[in-house]
């Protein structure tokens, strides 16, 4: 048999970091294409009705690509309460019934299961040596890095720049050298190629920013094409985005310690875990209340059940922390120009209430 | 004496014995609220966020409908009863969306119930609870043990084929129908679903009466007894996260391997519920591998009786039909 062929779905991204670490590891991999309509709506025609939105883009996703044949998926599980734990094995049953028979290999939280996470390193390293995939393995973490903090330096940059859509040009062409880079010293020197071109954005340093918090699910947080690019649109609308999770952090906190911070200040509020990032979103609006932001968007996809609850909170929040909050939850039904709308108007509306 | 309302939605259906038998014994007055009708599912829209289910819209109608008229609210939280599977997430943050929900609300009781691998589930809850209202050790004993007892029957005439309905009339000794519940019918189905949708007639729109007066009979879920659903539990290569859905889940294939007992299975399910998104496909698949009709209706405040009416008129026909020999699910002619 000859090379092995993996894919796994996009998210944002980290789609070049887990590239380069499959293919140090032997695989031929097979783009995960990014999310779009097609996509979107082959996923909703096999999914069930109230799935939400990330598994169906997922699935869509894995539909377009098994075209191509993959041997092997790569998914994250979990054990709840959140629904996404058990999407790897509705994936898998639902391409079976399609009559698809791909390897999955699920990645569940390595504290919970620790001896099934090194049992799943050890099947999808395959042949390469257990050295070698571990130095992979930290490469891979070093491009994350690395696009987590070209990431979080354009929602500054955008903010301020003078011409319109610069930001987003210097930030795809830093994309590009970061894709390329393949060695440890070449990815470090990527990273700087990135900063510097961002960096010669012409900025207007005196105009006035506003600094939006963003709270909810992590797939609509991290991928673009599922909240309709809202860094960018609250870039245009001079507002500095400010997201609770990108996939480093998530890494190192959520899978070994259980006790975040955002939990501990949401404890008064919501003192159960409810799965997901619910009690992330209450405790992240405290917090950032406190730091004194001027707003804060919660990201959801329908039905999602942590975010229904944290969104129950919300009101009394808000009023009680004083802090605006609006709450989008995206579906395959929501609009472009309807999500624009709204956070152009919550964007008004705080400028209108710092100018009182 | 301080007076407690427990609403009559979610875990009622399946607790209210348990809960009333002890509250009462350490000296409690109890109050539940009335069935469902228009106006609490009304006052309930109102308050609640509108991405969440039906079921959970009920339940603030309920609390409201409470009140005025009672000390504390009834309302824990259920986090886990085996130590393996949660209760769905709006559940574990139920407390919280009914206290912030409004200001005017009398005060919740919201004591944890969650498996720990020493303490006996119940026993530790319902101790906290009676050292809420101060009662002493000999008395929260005592009132546990009969309320144990209580729930026991409880179990026992479910599984014996009576609705809750009729079992808590039974308990409290205001029936004594004990006439044969499940007579051997021309058509039988099994309603699939949690207890607080199936259960509810006013959500449901009728659905049990209505199967009933079309002539067939009907089982649900706590008709099993546990010990076939814990072994039905080892069939799914990965079991779900919830609870009642895994009791769903185990049950629907526990009558696909009993198919001679039912002619179809009926699922439940409220729109946007979460935990259903992924149990629905599930007994959809299992269904249609064991070649068994499968119908699902779901349920949110718009849906109206006649329109439930009309699907479950056309799956019993087709069902009728298939007895008859017309045609067969696989869909070849005989």
């Amino acid at each position: 048999m000859g090379i092995k062929k993996i894919t796994f779905a996009h998210m944002g991204t980290s789609a070049l970091a887990f590239k380069m670490l499959f293919q140090d590891l032997g695989y031929e991999v097979i783009n995960p294409p990014v999310p779009d309509k097609h996509i979107l709506s082959l996923g909703v025609k096999y999914s069930p009705e109230f799935a939400c939105i990330p598994f169906k883009i997922v699935l869509g996703s894995y539909l377009k690509i098994i075209e191509n044949n993959p041997h092997v998926i790569v998914s994250a599980g979990g054990f709840g309460p959140c629904r996404a734990g058990y999407y790897g094995e509705m994936h898998r049953r639902i391409l079976n019934e399609l009559g698809y028979n791909p390897d999955f290999i699920f990645f569940w939280p390595p504290l919970k299961k620790p001896l099934n996470f090194f049992k799943k390193i050890y099947q999808l390293k395959d042949k390469t040596s257990f050295i070698s995939a571990m130095i992979a393995l930290k490469r891979a973490w070093k491009k994350l890095k690395a696009l987590d903090q070209i990431e979080i330096l354009s929602h500054k940059i955008r903010a301020r720049e003078k011409n319109h859509g610069m930001t987003t040009y210097a930030f795809h062409r830093g994309l590009t050298y970061l894709d390329e880079a393949r060695t440890t010293s070449s990815i470090r020197e990527a990273r700087e190629a990135a900063v510097e071109e961002l960096r010669k954005v012409p900025v207007d340093n005196q105009r006035s920013v506003l600094n939006i918090g963003i709270v909810g699910e992590i797939y609509v947080q991290l991928e673009p094409a599922a909240n309709f690019h809202i860094e960018e649109l609250l870039g245009n609308m001079t507002a500095v985005p400010h997201r609770t999770i990108f996939l480093t952090n998530f890494a190192r906190k959520s899978p070994f310690s259980h006790d975040s911070k955002a939990k501990k200040i949401a404890k008064p509020f919501l003192p159960e875990m409810v799965g997901g990032h619910g009690q992330q979103s209450v405790g992240d609006v405290v917090s950032f209340s406190q730091q004194g932001y001027d707003g804060v968007i919660q990201l959801a996809p329908f039905t999602c059940i942590p975010e229904i609850v944290a969104k129950s909170l919300m009101p009394y929040l808000s009023k009680r922390m004083n802090i605006p909050v609006l709450t989008l939850f995206i579906d395959e039904q929501t609009g472009q120009a309807g999500v624009e709308t709204r956070v152009e108007a919550f964007i008004d509306m705080i400028q209108q209430r710092q100018k009182d | 004496m301080p007076v407690v309302g427990i609403p009559r939605a979610l875990a009622y259906y399946t607790y209210f014995p348990l809960w009333k038998t002890f509250l009462e014994e350490i000296g409690v007055q109890v109050k539940s609220s009335i069935a469902t009708n228009k106006q609490i599912l009304d006052l309930g829209v109102q308050e609640t966020v509108t991405d969440a289910c039906i079921p959970i819209k009920i339940l603030h109608g309920h609390v409201l409908a409470l009140k005025d008229k009672v000390d504390y609210i009834f309302l824990p939280r259920l986090v886990s009863i085996d130590g393996q599977s949660n209760f769905c997430p709006k559940f574990l943050g139920l407390p919280d969306m009914v206290r912030y929900s409004r200001s005017d609300l009398p005060p919740i009781i919201s004591l944890r119930i969650k498996k720990t691998i020493m303490k006996p589930v119940f026993f530790n809850f319902l101790y906290h609870l009676g050292r809420f209202f101060q009662a002493n050790l000999q008395l929260i004993t005592r009132a546990y043990l009969r309320a144990r007892k209580a729930q026991k029957q409880y179990f026992r005439l479910l599984e014996t084929g009576f609705f809750p309905d009729t079992a808590l009339a039974i308990l409290e000794g205001k029936s004594d129908d004990i006439e044969s519940i499940n007579p051997s019918l021309a058509l039988n189905l099994a309603v699939l679903g949690y207890p607080y949708s199936v259960y509810d007639p006013y959500i449901s729109g009728n659905l049990l009466q209505n199967i009933h007066k079309m002539g067939a009979g009907v089982s649900t879920m706590e008709s099993i007894p546990n010990i076939l659903l814990k072994k039905m539990s080892r069939r799914l290569p990965l079991n779900l996260f919830w609870h009642y859905s895994n009791l769903v889940a185990w049950s629907s294939l526990h009558f696909l391997e009993n198919v001679n007992s039912i002619d179809g299975i009926i699922h439940v399910s409220a729109f946007g519920c979460g935990p259903d998104a992924m149990l629905n496909r599930l007994l959809e698949l299992e269904a249609k591998h064991g070649k068994n009709p499968f119908l699902t209706i779901s349920i949110d405040e718009h849906s109206g009786e006649a329109g439930i009416l009309t699907r479950l008129e056309a799956f019993m026909d087709m069902l009728k039909y298939q007895k008859t020999g017309l045609y067969n699910l696989g869909g070849e002619k005989q």
